[in-house]
């Protein structure tokens, strides 16, 4: 289990090669990564603001959740803050189990946890000025799926 | 003791941090006693519906007792992922 919390950017592809290595028994690795999206075509910045301290707890006891709620050999989060450019990647989780099932659905409860959960707070900078992203209802009502 | 602010709350207030002496009971109580402080306090805790709050950093709820606690957070829901 890993959790890193940073303002640097990490290599998705060598992170999940690193996961994915070393681990007996584990039939299906599943990784997500979050990209910054331009809805609107004038994203000059995208910053994440986070909680240092309350961040690298909370994401533990959702990996740890994760991890009794699935036959999951490891998991990982990795999640950046401070400033981003369209493109750039915020995040990425992954998990790896004996079968399929339980490595997508673990990897989707952590999403959904992550998201609402961890203390990251994004702010939009556009052309026309800067505007704090609202959580939506939706991603609230997602953690009753669980 | 410490209390933080986060995203627009942040903002709102103008400031990342303070000391505060109280004898607040709970977190409403906390939140009443800053309110009458100053309009932006006021401002910022107007609707409390779209406040979070966690107490030495694990989210907890506005009627919860601040006996013994260091450092209250006060921020909008999470948008992380």
């Amino acid at each position: 289990m890993r959790v890193l919390v940073q303002s640097e950017a990490f290599d998705a592809g060598a992170e999940l090669n690193r996961f994915s290595a070393g681990h007996s028994g584990v039939g299906a690795v599943v990784s997500f990564t979050g990209v910054v999206r331009d809805s609107d075509g004038d994203l000059q910045e995208m910053v994440i603001e986070h909680y240092p301290g309350m961040t690298e707890k909370a994401i533990t006891k959702i990996l740890e959740e994760a991890m009794s709620r699935w036959a999951l050999a490891d998991a990982l989060v990795i999640h950046r803050h401070g400033p981003l450019k369209t493109g750039d990647q915020i995040m990425m989780v992954a998990t790896a189990s004996a079968h399929r099932a339980a490595a997508f659905e673990a990897a989707d409860f952590l999403m959904d946890y992550l998201k609402s959960r961890a203390p990251f707070w994004k702010k939009e900078v556009t052309d026309a000025g800067s505007a704090w992203v609202e959580a939506k209802d939706a991603d609230e009502d997602a953690l009753k799926r669980w | 003791m410490n209390v933080v602010y986060f995203a627009w709350v942040r903002e709102r207030i103008g400031l990342p941090q303070e000391t505060v002496e109280t004898s607040a009971a709970t977190v409403n109580d906390l939140i009443a006693e800053l309110k009458q402080r100053e309009e932006r306090y006021a401002a910022a805790f107007a609707d409390t519906s779209a406040l979070r709050v966690a107490l030495d950093q694990e989210l907890s709820d506005f009627d919860a007792p601040l006996a013994g606690v260091k450092e209250v957070a006060f921020f909008p829901p999470m948008t992380g992922g």
